[in-house]
């Protein structure tokens, strides 16, 4: 089935350098998503590390293993890190590895500008992790309420926040931009718009998600730090500011992003599922629909997080409705999964397993939201373990598991080779067991009143042994990430190959190599209907089961060139100047210096973008 | 867009119109980045503390003025987006750099009328009034420079026959660019200047 490479076709012979200079100068879309998924995994040892020690202290009553202060940092660079520095980028990773693929494109629209977003993206991260070394990490909470993050202007802890969140904005941004033009200018012939598999679907939503709430969060942003720095009133109360329009801002922004991060995992399930069960999505259209449906929605909820902010009882009613209402799309969405389950033929492998428990998680943790939506419940539950637990259900439980999920199906595709099914096992079912021993308990402390963000409990409230099973529940789920650490370690050398179709798959990726080519299509393939590498596979009987083709369809053999994009360091280059404008602007007015030289460094990068284009052109 | 659609699947892709997409979609974005900012300034606009007000700092006049010049730096973008579909190189270039000096104008203005509004007291800290003024207009500005840099790099790059209609930042994208921050303009002009007199 697979398309050898050496006779199809041509590809123009473009230097690349190798090591780490190539990995630097890389505009391959697949190198790429491997760099987002590898940076996403290290930026999660932080993460996690974080989370332990804030459940180490947390453990038994009085803990003594950090101050005050040095929980705010942990809990806040926690919150702040698993949002935007792991589970966005490894959804990133996903969406940059497959998304041409899956459309049947050789890349992205704009190579170069992938590379640039990506490198943005590492350095915001740096950027922010270096603040434990610098002074303290941010500590105002990872959605950063005014005027708690306008004080202490001498303390730069919140401006690293602020401007390390522009900066990833940007990043995000720019990557939106770039997805959009693929989805819309890049697709195979043939490949309608709802022929696009479900995972391009939901990356396609996220993107838009991110193009127009991050500007909103982003103008916040910027009145924070300048309420910090050059002493602007935005946040100041006493001079008429209004500390809840930041409220508003960060939730026009943070509502439609907790559908950033779970979307793409929907999105992978809604890929993993079919495959395993040997169905086709059921009713396919109407989760595309309801995927769109929640992404207009998500802008229309943001004010429930703000009914104890005293909002007044319309817009309380308002807010409450919608939010409920908001649930009827995603009910759609786990009644599809659980159609396309029904009657299938299912394979239990690890791929599976994570998705199945992202169902029942999901579940979980949307059941709970709903309660939220309830305003006199949500006074009861605001600010307590209740809302950990919720949220860490949909993050934790729904999120992740559908990350993983894509981890074990598309290791495959991009390594070559098969990810150990024994360890994976052992993976998923460490990670379900300390996922529900961690957060499972959290439902009860906060029904019995334990207020989040607290450093320590006195003994004797009912909290301690709950306290003490999600600590044990949070290492469980630590040896299980160590578990895959081991199978990815284990696997490299001796996993099994994996060749190019092992999960009898149905799109386009399992058509290709594994790993892909560079080109990733000899020739570009040419899309006759839904599923169409599984019709290339199987004809229907008359009872509508699949019957394997006795000769199935090989695609044609062409001899024309193709171009791939030059390696270039401009991106990188203008990103690092991006870095130290930013670091500049947190030591101002002294940091000026650093600002110029930043901002001299980012327009030569840009320049040299622009020349360059033209010079390789030159060369045909 | 079918025609292009067919050339951007048969192999490689049309660059071109890749990027023109690319720069609606991104302008999408500009959108709400002005809008946002728009809503925080109609939000604070009466709160001036004990500062000066508007009414008490604007010069019409001037500003219409400024703004008028800003307008016709469209002008100027259209003659140049028409010469370089004629391709006609030597046009184009004095169309731009025309629209940069347009532009280049429009910004000495607005430096001139921040000194003028901080001699009467109006600055950054004075209010939210003037915090949310300065921010927004601020912001503005600075995509006036950024398109001042793309018409003059656009005008460099055609100079030694570099320049080709489908490479790099082209006419017609920076023209998309620099007639939405003209039009942006029209509407802070509309809403910061003229509603509050
Ligand atoms: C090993 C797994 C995890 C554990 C044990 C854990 C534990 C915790 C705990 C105990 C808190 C509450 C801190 C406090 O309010 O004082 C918290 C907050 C938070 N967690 Fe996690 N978490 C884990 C994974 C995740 C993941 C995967 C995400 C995903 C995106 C996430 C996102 C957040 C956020 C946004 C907050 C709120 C931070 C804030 O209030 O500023 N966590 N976590
Ligand atoms: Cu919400």
């Amino acid at each position: 089935m697979a398309v050898t490479t050496d006779t199809a076709a041509s590809v123009d012979s473009v230097v690349r350098p190798r090591g780490l200079w190539g990995w630097l100068t890389t505009t391959d879309h697949k190198r790429i998503g491997i760099l987002y998924g590898v940076t996403a995994i290290a930026f999660g040892v932080v993460g996690g590390t974080e989370a332990l020690l804030i459940r180490l202290q947390l453990a038994t009553p009085n803990g003594e293993i950090l101050s005050a202060d040095a929980y705010n940092q942990m809990f806040t660079m926690h919150g702040t890190t698993m949002v935007f520095l792991v589970v966005m980028p490894a959804a990133a990773a996903f969406t940059n590895y497959f998304l041409p693929i899956l459309l049947g494109a050789r890349d992205v629209a704009f190579p170069r500008l992938n590379a640039l977003s990506y490198w943005v993206f590492v350095f915001g991260g740096l950027f922010l992790t270096l603040t434990f070394f610098l002074g303290g990490a941010p500590d105002g909470g990872w959605f950063g309420y005014a005027p708690l993050s306008t004080q202490v202007p001498e303390v730069v802890r919140m401006d690293y926040w602020a401007l390390g969140l522009i900066v990833l904005g940007l990043a995000s941004v720019l990557s939106s931009v770039n997805f959009i033009t693929t989805v819309l200018t890049m697709r195979a012939p043939g490949m309608t718009l709802m022929r696009m598999p479900v995972f391009a679907w939901m990356a396609t939503v996220v993107s838009f998600l991110l193009l127009f709430s991050l500007p909103m969060i982003t103008v916040g942003l910027f009145q924070v730090f300048m309420d910090r720095n050059l002493g602007t009133t935005f946040y100041d109360a006493a001079m008429g500011g209004e500390p809840i329009l930041w409220q508003h801002l960060f939730w026009l922004f943070g509502h439609p992003e907790v559908y950033v991060l779970i979307l793409p995992a929907m999105g992978i399930v809604s890929e993993v599922l079919p495959t395993f069960s040997r169905k086709p999505l059921f009713g396919r259209s109407f989760v595309i629909f309801s995927g769109m449906a929640i992404g207009f929605m998500g802008f229309g909820v943001w004010a429930h997080h703000m009914f104890t902010a005293g909002l007044g009882p319309v817009a309380e009613a308002a807010f409450g409705l919608t939010t409920m209402f908001i649930a009827v799309p995603t009910g759609v969405k786990i009644f599809n999964w659980l159609g396309t389950i029904w009657g299938g033929s299912l394979r239990l492998n690890t791929a599976m397993l994570f998705s199945l428990g992202f169902i029942f998680l999901f579940v979980i943790g949307g059941l709970s939201g709903v309660t939220h939506s309830i305003v006199p419940s949500d006074a009861q539950q605001h600010d307590t373990y209740y809302v950990v637990a919720h949220f860490h259900y949909v993050l934790f439980g729904g999120a992740v598991f559908g990350i993983f999920s894509g981890v074990y199906y598309w290791w495959p595709k991009v390594t070559g080779r098969l990810l150990d099914e024994r360890l994976g096992k052992w993976h998923f079912w460490l990670m379900f067991v300390g996922m529900n021993f961690t957060f499972g308990p959290m439902h009860v402390l906060g029904l019995n009143g334990m207020p989040r963000r607290t450093y320590r409990y006195p003994e004797g409230l009912g909290f301690d042994m709950w306290n003490m099973m999600a600590t044990v529940g949070a290492f469980t789920i630590a040896t299980a990430v160590l578990v895959f650490l081991a199978n990815w370690w284990r696997t490299r050398t001796r996993g099994e190959i994996a060749g190019p179709d092992p999960w009898d798959g149905r799109t386009l990726e399992w058509s290709i190599p594994s790993p892909p080519p560079e080109h990733n299509f000899d020739i570009i393939p040419t899309v006759v209907a839904e599923d169409d590498f599984w019709h290339r596979k199987y004809v229907e009987d008359d009872s509508g089961n699949p019957v394997a083709r006795e000769a199935p369809v090989e695609s044609p053999v062409s001899t024309e060139p193709i171009h791939l994009p030059s390696p270039s360091y401009h991106p990188v280059l203008a990103a690092f100047g991006i870095f130290v404008t930013a670091i500049g602007a947190v030591y101002l007015p002294w940091g000026l210096l650093a600002v110029g030289t930043g901002a001299v460094i980012t327009m030569w990068g840009l320049f040299g973008w622009s020349m360059e284009s033209l010079t390789r052109r030159e060369h045909e | 867009m079918s025609e292009h659609a067919v050339e951007a699947h048969s192999g490689g892709h049309d660059a071109g119109h890749a990027r023109k997409v690319a720069m609606w979609v991104f302008l999408g974005s500009e959108c709400l980045f002005f809008g946002t900012l728009i809503a925080t300034f109609l939000l604070y606009r009466g709160r001036t503390g004990d500062g000066p007000a508007a009414s008490d700092v604007f010069d019409i006049p001037f500003t219409s003025v400024s703004s008028f010049i800003l307008l016709m730096s469209s002008l100027t973008m259209v003659l140049a987006h028409h010469a370089a579909s004629r391709r006609d190189r030597r046009t184009m270039r004095i169309w731009l750099i025309a629209t940069a000096l347009l532009g280049t104008v429009f910004l000495a203005g607005q430096v001139f009328e921040f000194t003028e509004f901080v001699e009467h007291g109006l600055t950054v800290t004075t209010s939210p009034f003037a915090s949310s003024f300065y921010l927004l207009t601020g912001l503005h500005g600075a995509h006036v420079a950024v398109g001042v840099l793309m018409l003059l790099v656009t005008a460099f790059m055609s100079f030694g026959g570099r320049y080709r209609d489908d490479e790099g930042m082209n006419v017609e994208i920076v023209g998309l660019y620099w007639h939405f921050v003209d039009i942006v303009w029209i509407v802070i002009f509309t809403v910061v200047y003229l509603l509050q007199v």
